[in-house]
């Protein structure tokens, strides 16, 4: 089988991989690099598990080759944390329920800090229409909605107080 | 406020963090050394015979290892003892698109995948029967061998009590009929698996199902190996809904390629695979005839229902009998008869889905009573409320009912929804529905009959007080593991951090029977509650020593061991493990439990009892569109009566889970076929519809404590339960909204336009079944009921 030399930077760390060229970029991330926190429900594009973000913006890995990624930034749940500790999304969607068998979870949670770096404050419909694309069979959506308002809530007032200490 | 430091409180699941960062280990994210990848061979055909499979060039392949076939692993397997009859891989025939007929084991999956197309199989295709009416016509074509008469698994007939003397009673007798399609789980997570077989000669499978301990029994019998050499891991599941309760054919396959090559064999199956494997809801098309006064109370019932099972037995048998052994739980009913079929059909086989086998007959009962109250002037809230059972009672079917929270759950969903000054009150296209339920708490008898607990906890403590809690539980997402460190902290006085969850493994995990039919947190519950009890007696007897207290005084709270009179009086949760230590030797508890003997003693009577039944009432207010036909959920009201909720958030979410489940079946989901060829039309996540956060409507939740006795702390189910209202309030909503009767869920935009054109051209505009299959039922078995219900004076 063919495989090309790729670069890909993951969670800030650059990787040289050789993989066959239409290995998609959940494969190589789960298989070549161990980042099994990234999921896959159906590898067709359709049911949002396997989000990840590439400079910010949420992609469905699952349709995405590595060779389109040279030089751009990919973020899996496991660069999430901050400093070994929980995003302030990570510790809401636990503290509210949001997780139940968590399958769905970590592409839920990056399409969520997409919006949330977007939009710092976004209504509960915004939230639902960015979060439209994450199926989620166990939760009815509700304490995924909650978690998120949580922790955007949680971000502003850590921001608000930052700006005040800055003063 | 409870006095209870633990329960009752929303703490975080103990698995929560975990879920959040991606560190969770599901199946597939398994990955061993010297890994190999299976794939499997699935049948193009709904029905036909195996000629000839030759594997020669696809074993010829670089990078192939083994190919096998059905003659590899003859034995017949399948969850029930009543029908094993599924093969791990198709021997003589295939019953449906989807069987699994050949399997390989490669280096990788492209290169498995490139063998399966070189396995040349010789099929002679035989009449398919997709339909229920094709089947039952068609009796010269058989899908098995085995059943209750051609093509049909299974028939019952029971009748409690003379019906015909509770319809002679009636001042009005109304019969429907009602259709509800089948619909599948659509777990997000594919179903995977991972074999491992050892030089010790002990095999392992990790797994994505809810039932290791059943996984356990199919592989030894099938691969012919002793119990004690298999391991079964269940690993976290990602959903599973029922559709991962079966021993399943690509286990058995993993198992016995991992035997054959000494590598460890992962299988992950497709998308389109899972939609196959199915094991969802049945199809049923169900009649029912109700008896009552002239003020609603009902005298007399009969019940039958159609199951179309679709290929396989799987739970078929409890799935026939759950279409009938539940209606008698919520409202009293003095006179019931119920017959049941379960038809073979050359479709993928169908199962337990969330609520198995009772959201139809629900659906069917509560949309019937509405037309009945309509039909008699009554108001379709008093007339159910006057007529709930009686706690504790027995019901006519012999089911004994413990606690029942229902008049409470009516009451508050009623009130908040505001349902008295908006029922039939709503401008046209606006409207709401009211509808009840009723669920177990776990079925009564095992799937084996046996005299041993259905589930065992076992609980170690270390010298710094850390304490490991041992359950053969599988957690699915809805928080069992969570639910066994909270019934420990609370006993032992401590916090759910302190203590750390095994569970599902059948090597160091004591039995528990599964996470199916809701019955997880009451069983493992109750056995947990009993371990952890004996071990608080060892640190009370121990602490009790040391302080000069008597042991009866003594109180475990926020990790100290304390004289309730004097508080001051107490020591470190962990001081009294060492004490108790040195005094008794190594700690550790064990618990068990089994559900209380059912009263019921006739053939049948195994599906129906439970340590306590659920209940809960709905109110949904719709808007359909008339144009469009579309309808939308605006908002839910639901309150159920839980017993008491262990953790209330956690509750909710399985209300919320349910309510959405719910609303899927009831306006979108459906599993269906090309009525030719039995392909399935819609085996992808875009095609088959399911709600996205868009359709989900606001849901206001109310959790009724009824403290049952039968359960830890009071605790009753909910994982499933709140799922049965939604489906008939909805479409008892759309009539309010409309005027029209759609008697078939799901409720779609083309079913509401043909009712609004049936209506404007002067017809009913009832959509939904006209007629049920003539078919001969067997003389019933006649059950007497419990002496209270025998009188005819029960009857007025």
């Amino acid at each position: 089988m063919e495989k090309q030399l790729i670069t890909l930077k993951v969670n800030g760390e650059l990787h040289t991989l050789a993989v066959p060229v239409f290995k998609t970029l959940l494969e190589v991330l789960r298989e070549d690099l161990s980042l099994t926190g990234t999921k896959h429900g159906c590898e067709l594009g359709e049911c949002g598990a396997c989000t990840v973000l590439v400079d910010g913006e949420p992609v469905l890995s699952c349709l995405v080759l590595p060779i389109e990624l040279q030089g751009r930034e990919v973020l899996t749940i496991e660069g999430l944390m901050e400093g070994g500790r929980p995003h302030p999304l990570q510790r809401a969607f636990a503290e509210t329920g949001a997780a139940q068998c968590g399958y769905c979870t970590p592409g839920v949670l990056l399409s969520a800090k997409a919006l949330l770096d977007r939009k710092p404050a976004p209504t509960r419909r915004e939230i639902a229409e960015a979060l439209s694309g994450n199926l989620c069979r166990c939760t009815g959506y509700l304490q995924i909605l909650e978690a998120v308002e949580r922790a955007a809530a949680q971000m502003r007032d850590v921001r608000s107080a930052a700006t005040t200490d800055g003063r | 406020m409870s006095g209870f430091n633990v329960i009752g409180k929303p703490w975080p699941k103990v698995d929560a963090l975990p879920k959040c960062t991606g560190e969770t280990r599901y199946a597939d994210d398994l990955h061993f050394p010297r890994m190999l990848y299976a794939k499997i061979l699935r049948s193009p055909h709904a029905h036909a015979r195996i000629r000839r499979i030759d594997v020669s060039r696809a074993q010829a392949v670089p990078g192939v290892h083994v190919v096998l076939t059905g003659r590899d692993l003859p034995t017949r397997f399948g969850i029930l003892p009543v029908s094993q009859d599924e093969e791990a891989l198709c021997v003589e025939k295939v019953r449906f698109v989807g069987d699994p007929v050949a399997a390989v084991a490669a280096v990788d999956e492209w290169t498995a995948e490139e063998a399966l197309r070189l396995i040349e199989v010789e099929y002679e295709p035989l009449p398919a029967l997709l339909t229920m009416e094709q089947a039952l016509a068609e009796s010269s074509v058989r899908i098995h061998e085995y059943g209750d008469g051609p093509n049909i698994h299974k028939l019952v007939s029971l009748e409690f009590g003379e019906v015909a003397e509770g319809f002679a009673q009636a001042d009005y007798v109304r019969e429907d009929i009602f259709f509800y399609a089948g619909s599948t789980h659509l777990p997000l997570e594919q179903h995977a698996a991972v074999a491992h077989y050892g030089p010790d000669g002990r095999l392992t499978l990790w797994s994505s199902t809810q039932t290791p301990h059943y996984v356990h029994r199919a592989l030894a019998k099938v691969l012919g190996l002793p119990p004690h050499r298999i391991r079964v891991i269940a690993m976290p599941v990602g959903g599973g809904f029922g559709g991962k309760s079966d021993p399943f054919s690509h286990e058995i396959v993993v198992a016995k390629l991992a035997l054959l090559t000494g590598r460890p064999v992962k299988i992950t199956l497709t998308r389109e695979e899972v939609f196959y494997v199915h094991r969802g809801r049945h199809p049923v098309l169900l009649w029912i005839k109700t008896g009552v006064r002239r003020d609603g109370t009902i005298t007399a019932m009969h019940v039958r229902s159609f199951l179309d099972g679709g290929a396989y037995g799987s739970y078929g048998v409890a799935t026939t009998y759950y279409t009938g052994a539940l209606q008698t739980v919520t409202y009293k009913i003095p006179r019931y008869k119920f017959e049941g079929v379960r038809v073979f059909t050359n479709k993928p086989p169908c199962g337990p889905k969330r609520g198995h086998g009772t959201p139809q007959p629900r659906f069917a009962l509560e949309v019937h009573l509405d037309k009945i109250a309509e039909d008699l002037g009554l108001d379709p809230i008093q007339m159910r409320r006057r007529q709930i059972v009686e706690a504790p009672s027995l019901t006519v079917n012999w089911l004994r009912i413990s606690s029942c929270g229902l008049r409470a759950c009516i009451d508050r969903v009623v009130e908040a929804s505001g349902f008295r000054e908006k029922f039939r009150r709503l401008p046209f296209g606006r409207g709401v529905g009211f509808a009840c339920s009723a669920y177990l708490s776990g079925a009564g008898l095992p799937i084996y009959w046996n005299d041993m607990p259905h589930s065992g906890v076992q609980i170690k403590i270390d010298r710094e007080g850390g304490v490991t809690v041992f359950c053969g539980s599988a957690d699915i997402g809805q928080g069992s593991d969570s639910i066994l460190a909270y019934i420990v902290a609370e006993i032992l006085g401590i916090l759910p951090e302190d203590v750390r969850v095994v569970t599902a493994d059948t090597d160091l995990t004591p039995v528990d029977l599964g996470s199916y039919s809701s019955r997880v947190t009451v069983m493992a519950g109750n056995a947990a509650v009993e371990a952890a009890e004996r071990l608080r007696r060892l640190l009370f007897r121990a602490a009790a020593e040391r302080l000069d207290v008597p042991e009866d005084q003594l109180l475990a709270r926020e990790r100290r061991i304390f004289d309730q009179a004097d508080p001051e009086r107490g020591l470190d949760f962990a001081e009294a493990v060492q004490l108790a230590e040195a005094r008794f030797g190594t700690l550790g508890a064990v618990g068990s439990y089994k559900p209380p003997k059912a009263p019921g003693r006739y053939k049948g009577a195994g599906v129906g009892p439970s340590p306590s039944y659920s209940y809960s009432a709905c109110v949904a207010q719709v808007r359909v569109d008339p144009e469009t036909g579309f309808v939308q959920v605006e908002k839910i009201w639901i309150a159920h009566d839980v017993g008491r909720a262990i953790n209330p958030r956690l509750v909710e979410g399985q209300i919320h889970g349910s309510v959405y489940m719910g609303l899927g079946e009831a306006l979108m989901e459906e599993h269906t076929f090309h009525s030719r060829l039995g392909v399935h039309t819609a085996p992808s996540m875009l095609d088959y519809k399911s709600p996205t956060p868009l359709e989900m409507p606001e849901v206001e939740c109310f959790l009724i404590e009824t403290e049952d006795p039968n359960g830890p702390f009071g605790a009753k189910e909910a994982g499933q339960g709140p799922l049965l209202p939604i489906p008939p309030a909805i479409a008892n909503a759309v009539y309010d909204a409309i005027g029209v009767r759609i008697d078939e869920i799901p409720i779609t935009p083309e079913k509401v336009l043909k009712g609004l054109e049936d209506k404007a051209r002067g017809g009913s505009g009832r959509v939904g079944p006209t007629s049920i299959p003539s078919l001969t039922w067997p003389e019933p078995i006649r059950v007497e009921p419990p002496p209270e219900w025998r009188s005819s004076g029960d009857l007025t």
